[in-house]
């Protein structure tokens, strides 16, 4: 994953702050990965690393990572989001709604379709900022409030086929060419950051990485890159919902590292009442976690419903569990101030892995959970292990 | 030998990549009170987590002999079985419990089968009574006051079959009352034959009431000597290694023009809203002065500056103006855009956010100073925080390093860096030197002499007299929510700044 590997370029650097720093476990989960990749390339005789299998695997990734990102920083701000699934579930069955029976445009539809999702973020967001009602609570009720209004809205009817240029957003790929270009970009962009960041530390006389080092890693960034899109060419192309999960990706990471928003998330969820004594509004910033949250999960909504070809009254049925565990898996601490963006994306990835994986393996469905659920406890117990023996 | 209850031989203990233990000896004779002294991260707390089983025998060098009898203590129940209880400086009793069952948590007397809860309160009023507490056994911890708790913790100790009561800085957070009334019972454990090891950074303290001490420096055990052989200035040299000349560097100071005032400023309680906890207190504060306030436990001092600073829940009343201009402040941020700066008087709870970086602490009330349309510059961040550390002198490996690793005096500078980049005009210190070892202590008292000198009002709320004798330009007594007194540098002495701060007119 390309968002991954700019975070590791970044971490040798030494620029990011410790909360992200400290966060050893985003280097274990990419071990794990490799490990459970090994394991699953030798149990299905190779099938899983192949272009195809792997692009599915990352399209298949896609949504649990998008709704992570977000929650993610709900649990760095020390809250919770058990409603995401019912959500995303709402925002697509609108989506459809208005496409099918209301003969809506493609534009407007989303426009719609990402007001709702954020108008619901503010919704949640003031109960719990403002009105100090715990998240697990407001975001509990959130869950069977939202998705009693799906079943009043379908009447558990399925709702389809939707607009051609709406299903282009699940289902296509990105042309070769396309593939290509934005790999250069973000090559280009890599390189002028790193340009731009060593003159940075030169005006300020800090002290300043071999220059050999930073063309090391810049040339190993290159090559993750130009590997990924090849791969991804030799089956179909860059999957569209994984570009849209990569440019979700570096806005969020690039908000929770590098703005002042980002920095009182982990402040207010490392210690609420010393970051009220520095002069931040929290309740503001709890509200927007919360909007960014709803913001997100309208995304995965459309994405979700454009995939399937139609809106299910269980669409996003525990999807809010995967993401939670994706989160946990990436290092975030559910006590709040610890965990990454590059991390959460790690732990959906592990996640969609074991699900693809065991399909391949044509085991059966149950299995997923329990497999899923293990790997959640091991990962958690090597992590707490690992710490205390510094 | 029988006349010493505790040797600890030889103790050296290693951490990965450091010794923060190097062949300490510590003896300690049956029946004394035996101060235990050192800077923070001289070893004193490590020393006591050996001797309590908390690192068990075989993870340090060394042996430890009770009684005569060598000890391999396993684990904490062991050390407790062989008559050796801790009372950490952070206490362990359970806020949600009430004082009976934290008392006998664990070995509940029981009856059939379950518990007997009329033997259990009635024996915790016995001991209660053997620690000069007189509150309902029923009563909540989390109901009583910080002095009251550490008895209760006391009285936990004395439960058990205890020969040895380590007190771990047990004054760190009492009042004057508070302490004289602990020094009494220490005084009875005494008498009654239990052997008490005293930590604490308050010379005074020792010097009234322990038989010996011994200092740990740097993980070395310097000296051992009864107290009537050494004085004050002795112990502190020992303890920092240089004789300091004066423990309050202070300096002339010459106030300018007013910069904060505060007219008929009234502040009720967040529970009871008929209840004024400050009544019609007005004040002002001069560019370049130091202000003390002293008042003991309950007097309103921590409940006035967090008030002012928009920080406590209660209602309030009056106005506060900042050079000359009246200001309306509902949160912390409006206060700290007019110019103020609150240390708070617990940096772990109000002050600092653990796990995080040295450098994200120090920016957290200033990040629009390092931000670039938006974006924050990691560069800036590292330059300025970098030029903070080095002005304050703060020990970090890196500006990485997590402020849970530093030692005390160094978070609190980082708390006080955090608030001197916000470039206040106004800094109200509450407790500033609480918890913190004497040299550090003496680096903050220089740090507050040279803001002072920039142009800054500082206003120092303080339980601790020589502080503020030592330090202000000016004192202010609370009592009950007033001020009862105020005396120039020189006029006050301890005898009277008490007087008024225990309700004398």
């Amino acid at each position: 994953m390309p968002v991954d590997n700019s975070d590791v370029q970044e971490k040798k650097r030494g620029m990011l702050p410790a909360a992200f720093r400290s966060n050893i476990m985003a280097y274990t989960m990419v071990f794990a990965l490799i490990g459970i990749w090994v394991i699953l390339f030798i149990l299905t005789g190779g099938t899983f690393l192949t272009p195809r299998n792997l692009a599915m695997l990352f399209r298949q990734t896609s949504m649990i990572a998008i709704l992570s990102l977000g929650m993610v920083l709900v649990i760095i701000s020390g809250n919770i989001d058990l409603s995401v699934g019912s959500v995303l579930g709402l925002c697509g069955t609108v989506a459809g709604i208005l496409q099918v029976w209301y003969k809506w445009a493609f534009l407007p539809t989303l426009i719609v379709t990402i007001l709702i999702g954020i108008v619901i973020g503010f919704w949640q967001g003031f109960w719990i900022a403002y009105m100090r009602v715990p998240s697990f609570i407001v975001t509990l009720a959130g869950l069977m409030i939202f998705r009693g209004v799906i079943l009043g809205m379908t009447k558990s009817v399925m709702i389809g086929p939707m607009i051609d240029e709406f299903k282009l957003i699940g289902q296509s790929y990105l042309s070769h060419t396309v593939g290509w270009v934005i790999a250069a970009l973000a090559i280009i962009f890599i390189i002028y950051r790193t340009i731009a960041g060593r003159g940075s530390r030169k005006k300020y006389n800090l002290k300043l990485a071999a220059a050999y080092v930073d063309l090391l890693k810049v040339i190993l960034i290159s090559i993750l890159f130009v590997g990924f899109v090849t791969i991804m060419n030799l089956y179909g192309g860059v999957p569209t919902p994984v570009l849209i999960l990569i440019g979700l990706a570096v806005v969020v990471h690039f908000i929770s590292t590098k703005t002042k928003f980002g920095r009182s998330v982990y402040a207010v969820g490392g210690n609420r009442e010393a970051t009220r004594l520095s002069g931040i509004n929290t309740r503001k910033v709890t509200l927007f976690v919360f909007v960014l949250v709803g913001f997100l999960c309208s995304i995965v909504g459309i994405i979700l419903t454009a995939r399937l070809n139609a809106a299910t009254s269980s669409a996003g049925n525990m999807m809010e569990m995967d993401t939670i565990a994706a989160c946990v898996l990436g290092g975030a601490s559910l006590m709040g101030g610890i965990g990454s963006i590059p991390g959460a994306i790690c732990g959906a990835l592990v996640m969609a892995s074991i699900d693809n994986g065991m399909s391949l393996m044509n085991m059966e469905y149950y299995w997923q959970y329990v497999a899923k659920g293990l790997i959640l406890i091991f990962v958690v117990c090597a992590d707490i292990s690992t710490k205390k023996s510094e | 030998m029988a006349d010493f209850i505790l040797e600890m031989r030889n103790i050296t203990k290693r951490f990965p990549g450091v010794i923060a233990l190097n062949d300490v000896n510590l003896n300690v004779k049956r029946g004394e009170i035996h101060a235990l002294c050192g800077e923070n991260g001289a070893g004193k707390s490590t020393l006591m987590k050996i001797l309590s089983g908390v690192y068990p025998h075989g993870s340090y060098e060394g042996e430890i002999v009770i009684n005569g009898e060598e000890q391999r203590f396993g684990g904490i129940r062991e050390s407790e079985k062989a008559g050796v209880s801790i009372i950490y400086q952070e206490l362990e009793l359970i806020k949600e419990l009430d004082v009976g069952e934290n008392i006998f948590l664990g070995i509940q007397p029981l009856k059939m089968g379950t518990i007997d809860w009329n033997r259990l309160y009635f024996d915790t009023r016995k001991l209660l009574q053997d620690v000069g507490l007189d509150i309902d056994p029923g009563i909540k911890i989390k109901d009583l006051g910080v002095g009251q708790q550490q008895l209760v913790e006391i009285a936990k100790a004395l439960r058990k079959k205890t020969d040895i009561l380590v007190l771990d800085e047990p004054t760190a957070a009492l009042t004057e009352h508070e302490i004289e009334l602990l020094m009494k019972i220490l005084h009875d454990l005494k008498n009654k034959g239990i052997t008490c090891i005293y930590i604490s950074h308050k010379l005074n303290e020792m010097f009234r009431i322990a038989d010996s001490i011994t200092v740990l420096r740097d993980g070395k055990s310097i000296a051992t000597h009864k107290l009537n052989e050494v004085d004050e200035p002795k112990v502190v040299s020992l303890m920092v290694g240089r004789e300091l000349e004066e423990r309050f560097p202070k300096k002339e100071h010459s106030p300018k023009e007013v910069v904060f005032e505060l007219r008929n400023f009234t502040v009720y309680d967040t529970e009871y809203q008929d209840i004024a906890i400050i009544e019609n207190v007005s004040l002002s504060l001069r560019k370049g002065e130091i202000v003390g306030v002293f008042g003991l436990m309950g007097a309103g001092r921590t409940e006035l500056v967090s008030s002012i600073f928009g920080a406590f829940g209660g209602k309030k009343n009056g106005s506060v103006l900042v050079h000359g201009k009246a200001v309306e402040i509902h949160e912390p941020r409006d206060a700290i855009v007019s110019g103020m700066g609150l240390l708070s008087e617990d940096r772990k709870r109000y002050g600092l956010i653990i796990n995080q970086s040295v450098s994200s602490n120090m920016t957290l009330a200033s990040l629009d100073r390092i931000c670039d349309f938006g974006r924050i510059n990691s560069s800036k961040e590292f330059y300025l925080t970098g030029e903070y550390v080095k002005d304050l002198d703060i020990k970090v490996r890196s500006l990485d390093s997590k402020v849970s690793s530093l030692s005390g005096g160094n978070q609190q500078k980082v708390v006080l860096g955090k608030w001197l980049m916000t470039s206040p005009d106004i800094l109200f210190l509450d407790e500033p030197t609480r918890g913190i070892d004497v040299g550090a202590k003496y680096e903050i008292y220089n740090l507050m002499n040279k803001l002072v000198d920039q142009g800054v009002a500082i206003m120092m709320i303080s339980s601790e007299l020589p502080e503020i004798l030592g330090m202000s330009d000016r004192i202010l007594v609370m009592h009950a929510g007033r001020f009862s007194g105020e005396f120039l540098y020189g006029e006050a002495t301890q005898e009277k700044i008490m007087y008024y701060a225990t309700g004398g007119e």
